[in-house]
């Protein structure tokens, strides 16, 4: 039986991806965030995931306006990594999982999730600077990726508490298939950033920190949170957080917190990022 | 359900992309998407004007994108990452483009971030700052 063993959620930043591309992850800019990272590849390298299921966002990479899915998850045996105005990142492609990505897809749309098919994708930023924080700059990456693309840059975008049922959906058709994987659910974006307008830099931290506190303690409550109040007290961007709920909800109802950090700045964002595991689990 | 789109119009200095401006964006944004190949960078670059009018976009877009300005191209039904490819095409990193949009240069701009960031106190409600 396939389980889920661990939930990540990290900020994808893509500065921070262009810093691992340069070599400067030991500026004295970077340092200090890149250092939050080390235990969590120390502890990764010994919890490897088969699968990492990464729930992100892509940022008018592979996706235009001509067609915008709310979910969409990728079936491929490997996507390429796109290019978004500066050329490709110089990093490995993401190898897929097809044989888990169809039984997990057709779970979720018997279970009344509309989700869009990918059978080609290229990834952009948003599910590639969360492996390069997670595992470094390998040859080759060390797990095999499901990415579940989730549209949280056109409002309307969908509800917390839909995400946070997806990420229960999800659970359960982990849970039901029939082979021996361990299988982890990323969470990326966020936290408070605002990239547009006069209003440009917003840095909220006390209410940062406050979502990752309800996220492990208090999800049921935390899924209805209006979008209006992520805009306003975490920026325009800061709905990308909604991701996280949808790691929160493939976890279970108690989580063990292993790992916590949080860091200002990153470019133009706050960086936050959590390693949790189903109550009990370890 | 109706979505509200008027609650969104209180917070200051910030445009949400909604359904609707993505559709007075369309044209625009695909321009913007255009510029994730080399070779149209490279003609864009080489004349900016006419690799523009070969896309139906306004002439208030068009102007908004050789001016760079990008808080109109925002209101013109821009989104910052469609925005990020015209940036990127000029070797901007989001921290150089992102902050014209402020009212302060790039290094006052960086300075606020290391120190923390912009502080939300204030920023939260265009009324209580006596804006429109």
């Amino acid at each position: 039986m396939a389980r889920i063993t661990a939930g990540i959620s990290t900020s994808h930043v893509p500065a921070v991806g262009v810093a691992v591309d340069m070599g400067r992850t030991e500026e004295d800019y970077w340092k200090p965030m890149f250092a939050g990272y080390d235990f969590s590849k120390k502890w990764m390298a010994e919890n490897t995931p088969d699968v990492a299921i990464i729930v992100y966002n892509d940022h008018a990479s592979y996706f235009g306006m001509e067609i915008m899915p709310t979910f969409a998850m990728g079936l491929a045996n490997s996507f390429e990594i796109c290019d978004e105005g500066y050329g490709p990142r110089p990093i490995p492609p993401v190898m897929g999982a097809p044989e888990l990505a169809t039984h997990v897809a057709g779970s979720l749309i018997t279970d009344d999730f509309d989700l869009t098919i990918l059978n080609v994708l290229e990834v952009d930023h948003g599910l590639t600077v969360p492996l390069s924080l997670m595992f470094g700059a390998p040859d080759k990456w060390p797990t095999r990726v499901i990415p579940l693309a989730v549209n949280v840059v056109m409002n309307p975008q969908p509800s917390g508490a839909r995400c946070f049922a997806l990420g229960k959906a999800i659970r359960r058709a982990v849970q039901q298939f029939d082979g021996d994987l361990d299988v982890q659910v990323w969470g990326t974006g966020g936290m408070s950033h605002q990239i547009q307008g006069a209003r440009a830099g917003l840095i909220n931290e006390p209410w940062d920190r406050k979502f990752m506190d309800d996220l492990i303690n208090d999800p049921e409550v935390l899924q209805y949170k209006p979008h209006l109040e992520y805009m306003i007290e975490a920026g325009s961007e800061g709905v990308e957080l909604i991701m996280w709920l949808i790691m929160r909800g493939a976890l279970g109802p108690e989580v063990d917190e292993v790992y916590r950090f949080y860091h200002v700045p990153a470019s133009n964002t706050a960086v936050g990022h959590l390693i949790l595991t189903p109550k009990g689990s370890e | 359900m109706k979505p509200n789109y008027e609650q969104f119009t209180d917070i200051p200095g910030t445009t949400i992309f909604t359904i609707e401006l993505a559709h007075v964006g369309f044209e625009l944004n695909q321009f913007c998407m255009s510029l994730r190949s080399a070779p149209n960078r490279d003609r864009f670059r080489a004349d900016e004007r006419a690799y523009l009018d070969e896309w139906k976009m306004t002439e208030e877009q068009k102007s908004a994108v050789l001016n760079r300005d990008f808080q109109r191209m925002l209101d013109a039904g821009g989104n910052v990452y469609f925005l990020s490819k015209i940036f990127a095409c000029d070797g901007l990193s989001y921290v150089q483009a992102v902050s014209t949009m402020t009212d302060m240069d790039v290094p006052e701009y960086q300075a606020m971030m290391l120190a923390g960031g912009r502080n939300i106190d204030g920023w939260r409600s265009k009324k209580e700052r006596g804006e429109k």
